[in-house]
């Protein structure tokens, strides 16, 4: 148990660089599996949380771009919509890595300030980047539908009243909106977190074996030739991340909902099991 | 491929790329999409087997074939695919040579022997004397089988709700007709159900085109590994040498993919439209008013 403890203070932190240097090298104890994989999983929250909420933004303005009947606004919401939800993410990956590593490695002058451009090559910005604009094409996609779907008498009732413009969007038209889509917006950020294993396996590299929760496990599982332990631990891990995620977004589901009679009762989780 | 490709160092321009594009290794990256629609072509039948076999199983009255039928298709619930993927080929490759250790080799050598797993030469797969070809395609083989389970078992979940969307009057009044549960099944369940499954599994389809790339993390020679392999820079020993070009090649799968999806929309809503006609929804109700 002592031992276990020490494993913990050296490698608890070791995704992000802090603790013990080296990786173990032979005879893995259970302990040691559980301490990396689990500490590996700070990088999937850290790019399911920090891309849900940069996405949930830009979402809503493609979804209210997409909604609009300006073809300026429209058409390139569109696209972007198409352009991301029509490719698989892993290559949407390795592109954006590709990309990114042909920026000037001396960094690009805007107005004679010399702007840094090798961090973007790293996982932390270049992966993030691309859940955030992936997670928005898809969410916009759901918000779209639900802007769509909004009850015609919630609309009449805010003409009623005089609402017009941002006034009856952020009163009305918003808060209907992220009511009805909230259930497959659930959906889509436990997609989202399952996402964030691919970062690792496409080309951006693990600095320094800091990689996430799917990286070790690999790691364990070619270096024991047994995917018995270490895989079940990651599903474990991202079990308990579901679960987490669902009651999350289930406080604010009964928020959003707690108006209607009848709705505030325990929310029932109908998984879509599909992006 | 063409006779004025034989000397690349002094082609120019235009004719340069020709050749360029048609070498011996870029025939295999345009191979290598077939590779991709093969892929896609076995999988998703089998996949929609196993869908129906869960569904089936996880409706059955037999209670251990009821709970393997709901193990199964619960299985894919709140973890990531890509887990499944990493680990089905391993664990299936692991059980065929440990099944071929058990017949062909020595019993008193331990095959776990501490961190290592070693079977004799005899029972590995494929041996190592076969050609490269057989190494090939029982890769293929393993991710075939990976993706036929994972995708079987969201298949399975379309169905299931889809089984269950079919109005239990028809149900009720076939059985009133007299017909046995399989009769049931067979002439009303199942005819019944497609138009409920049909969003479902189309969603399946695209989430499986958007799938294939992962083929490149199971060491299968897809399109991802030959973008990358003829991508990277070229130095002057090389017949064609250039820059790091796979910015490019990627671009080119990315079109690829594009034009799949786009594609399999189009027919799913030709689809769809055919098998509403007649159907007690909404859909159907609205092409029975439509005027002829």
């Amino acid at each position: 148990m002592s031992q276990c403890l020490q494993t913990l203070h050296d490698y608890g932190l070791r995704a992000i660089g802090i603790g013990e240097r080296l990786l173990p090298r032979t005879d893995f104890t259970l302990c040691e599996q559980f301490v990396l994989i689990g500490s590996g999983l700070i990088w999937n929250v850290y790019f399911g949380a920090l891309a849900l909420f940069i996405g949930f933004f830009l979402a809503n303005a493609l979804a209210v771009a997409k909604a609009s009947s300006h073809p300026w606004l429209r058409k390139p919401a569109e696209w972007f919509i198409f352009l991301f939800r029509g490719s698989p993410l892993f290559i949407q990956f390795f592109i954006a890595y590709e990309a990114l590593v042909q920026l000037p490695r001396a960094g690009i002058d805007i107005f004679g300030i010399t702007v840094q451009t090798s961090w973007m090559t790293r996982a932390w910005a270049g992966a993030l980047l691309v859940l955030v604009l992936n997670t928005a094409a898809y969410s916009a996609e759901i918000f779209y539908g639900a802007l769509r779907n909004l009850p015609k008498g919630e609309l009449e009732a805010a003409d009623a009243y005089g609402m017009t413009g941002w006034t009856r969007y952020r009163r009305v038209v918003w808060p209907t909106a992220m009511r009805l889509a909230w259930p497959a917006y659930t959906n889509e950020a436990i997609f989202l977190f399952h996402a964030t294993t691919l970062v690792f396996f496409s080309s951006f590299p693990a600095f320094q074996q800091q990689g996430d929760s799917l990286y070790y496990a690999s790691y364990f599982a070619d270096k024991t030739f047994n995917p018995f332990v270490a895989y079940p631990i990651v599903a474990g891990y991202f079990i308990l991340l579901t679960l987490c995620l669902i009651l999350l977004f289930g406080i604010v589901n009964r928020r959003l909902n707690r108006h209607l009679p009848g709705a505030v009762r325990k929310i029932r989780y109908r998984p879509n099991l599909i992006r | 491929m063409f006779a004025t490709c034989a000397d690349p160092k002094t082609l120019e321009g235009l004719a340069w790329l020709l050749c360029y594009l048609t070498s011996g290794k870029h025939m295999l990256f345009y191979l290598s999409f077939g590779t991709v629609i093969l892929l896609l072509a076995i999988t998703a039948p089998v996949a929609l087997l196993f869908g129906f076999g869960g569904a089936l199983a996880s409706r059955s009255r037999i209670a251990p074939l009821r709970w393997f039928g709901k193990t199964y298709t619960s299985m894919v619930r709140g973890v990531p695919d890509i887990i499944f993927f990493l680990f089905v080929p391993i664990a299936l490759d692991q059980a065929f040579e440990w099944m071929r250790a058990k017949v062909y080799c020595d019993p008193s050598v331990p095959i776990r022997q501490g961190n290592d797993f070693v079977v004799c030469p005899a029972a590995k797969l494929p041996l190592s004397s076969s050609a490269e070809w057989v190494h090939q395609s029982y890769g293929v083989f393993l991710a075939v089988i990976a993706f036929a389970i994972v995708f079987g078992a969201f298949a399975a979940n379309v169905l299931y709700g889809a089984m269950n969307a079919v109005p239990k009057a028809q149900l009720e009044t076939a059985e009133a007709y007299g017909m046995s549960p399989r009769q049931v099944s067979r002439r009303i369940l199942i005819p019944q159900m497609w138009t409920y499954a049909l969003p479902g599994l189309a969603n399946l389809w695209m989430i499986l085109i958007k799938a294939t790339p992962l083929l490149f993390v199971l060491g299968v020679e897809d399109i991802v590994y030959w973008a990358r392999e003829l991508g990277g820079a070229k130095t002057s020993a090389y017949s064609y040498p250039h820059p790091d070009w796979r910015l490019y090649y990627f671009l080119g799968i990315l079109v690829f993919y594009l034009l799949m999806t786009w594609g399999s929309e189009r027919f799913f809503d030709r689809i769809r439209a055919r098998l509403s006609a007649g159907q007690a929804t909404m859909a159907g109700e609205a092409m029975r008013k439509a005027p002829q």
